[in-house]
């Protein structure tokens, strides 16, 4: 898309690698980026809103089909969270997994999108050529980031409810190797480790998989360019990446709500 | 890989999806998804009661149809007994009736007879009397030998 200066393979590469990130105050933090927040934020009022409209007129009676479509993501949903947790699951573990689901579902499907379909119809006439625009709002660390810390928040915010905060600090020191001071340390340091690679292995995960769907299918789009075999060998690699894509899209959003639905179990279990 | 802002909003974003889903979207496909799984269960558990009742009470039917069949095997039985103890009854009544009958016959019957000889011997002895009158003629006078006229119209 970018014309101005010369269609270099790094250039075209880079160009669908940028945000649009616009500053909203003094220092690099206080950017924002537009394109996964607009995207991600109208994903989640489409397939949550679509939820709630069928969820809304929902009957015990014989379903609709599209309310027999809707029971059949939430009995996915409600079987995999009953396997893992054994509380009330319905207060907020059960919606909660459903949620990322639906959700994390949707935004790694913008993967299938063409490219550049969004930045040329309908941001580019709003915002003018050239606009930065990522469409895959999980290729954008800032949004697994954000998923994860949230899951992580509430996993502390459970673990405490559950056992108290002085049981959650004494679990701290005293698992998994026992209530001896002098391995408190050890205890300690095991924890603190498990507290920063669960949101880390659980966003990266997820970040890495789209953003390497992404650059492939970027690469393919260059192939593209250079010239008529190019385009049909793009053409169909391209095909056959979305179709193997798909299979990556439902797995990463499943194992992002698995492990949603783990960590947060794990979270209201004593060790 | 940088991390800003962008964050923050999308944790907000995210735990507004979450309390929404919690509040609007899944307690209404859970109750409609409870309800309609009790009543399918309602229902099945009310059809095997209904099989079990058909089963129970086409059982009940069968002992009354055998209860009535054995009933109607007595009646019939009975029945039967019945009639040939009034036929029975008929023959002895008529049986007494004929002899009775008889037995009147025979009776009247001696009476007639015993009418007749004593018509008979009245008309005999008047007869003798007669015979003896002719032969005797004059000689017996009816009102000094009526004893002895009685006496032999009485031994005739």
């Amino acid at each position: 898309m970018a014309t101005e200066h010369a269609l270099t393979p790094s250039g075209y590469i880079e160009h669908h690698l940028s945000f649009n990130s616009q500053s909203i105050g003094n220092g690099s933090f206080w950017t924002i980026h537009v394109d996964t927040l607009v995207m991600s934020v109208a994903l989640g009022i489409i397939a949550i809103g679509l939820i709630w409209l069928v969820a809304r007129g929902a009957t015990a009676g014989v379903p609709t089909k599209r309310q027999a479509f809707m029971e059949l993501v939430f009995d996915f949903v409600d079987d995999q969270v009953k396997n893992i947790y054994h509380g009330n699951r319905h207060t907020f573990i059960a919606p909660a997994a459903l949620t990322v689901f639906v959700w994390v579902f949707m935004m790694n499907a913008m993967d299938f999108l063409p490219i550049d379909i969004v930045a040329k119809y309908i941001v580019e006439p709003i915002g003018g050529e050239h606009t930065f625009w990522r469409s895959v709002p999980t290729s954008d660390i800032n949004t697994t980031f954000a998923l994860a810390l949230t899951v992580w928040f509430l996993m502390i915010f459970f673990a405490i409810k559950s056992k108290g905060l002085g049981g959650w600090i004494h679990e701290l020191f005293c698992s998994p190797f026992g209530t001896n001071p002098l391995v408190w340390p050890a205890n300690f340091l095991f924890n603190l480790i498990e507290y920063v690679s669960k949101p880390l292995s659980h966003s990266l995960r997820l970040f890495g998989n789209m953003y390497a769907g992404e650059v492939i299918f970027l690469l393919l789009g260059l192939w593209a360019a250079t010239g008529v075999t190019g385009t049909i060998a793009g053409a169909i690699l391209g095909a056959g990446w979305s179709i193997f894509h798909i299979l990556i899209v439902a797995l990463q959003a499943f194992i992002f709500m698995m492990l949603t639905v783990v960590y947060l179990a794990m979270a209201q279990e004593s060790h | 890989m940088d991390i800003n802002f962008t964050l923050v909003a999308q944790a907000i974003a995210f735990f507004v999806l979450i309390v929404f889903t919690m509040k609007f979207v899944w307690p209404p496909l859970l109750n409609a998804i409870e309800t309609r799984q009790k009543e399918i269960a309602d229902g099945l558990a009310a059809g095997e009661k209904g099989r079990a009742e058909l089963e129970q009470s086409s059982k009940r039917a069968t002992e009354a149809l055998d209860v009535a069949k054995v009933k109607a095997s007595e009646i019939l039985a009975l029945a039967e007994k019945r009639a040939t103890q009034i036929v029975e009854d008929a023959k002895g009544t008529a049986k007494a009736e004929g002899d009775r009958i008889i037995t009147g016959a025979k009776a009247e019957i001696e009476q007639e007879i015993n009418r007749a000889k004593e018509g008979l011997r009245q008309q005999v002895s008047t007869l003798a009397i007669a015979g003896a009158e002719k032969i005797l003629r004059k000689e017996i006078d009816a009102k000094a030998h009526a004893e002895i006229l009685t006496a032999i119209a009485k031994e005739l």
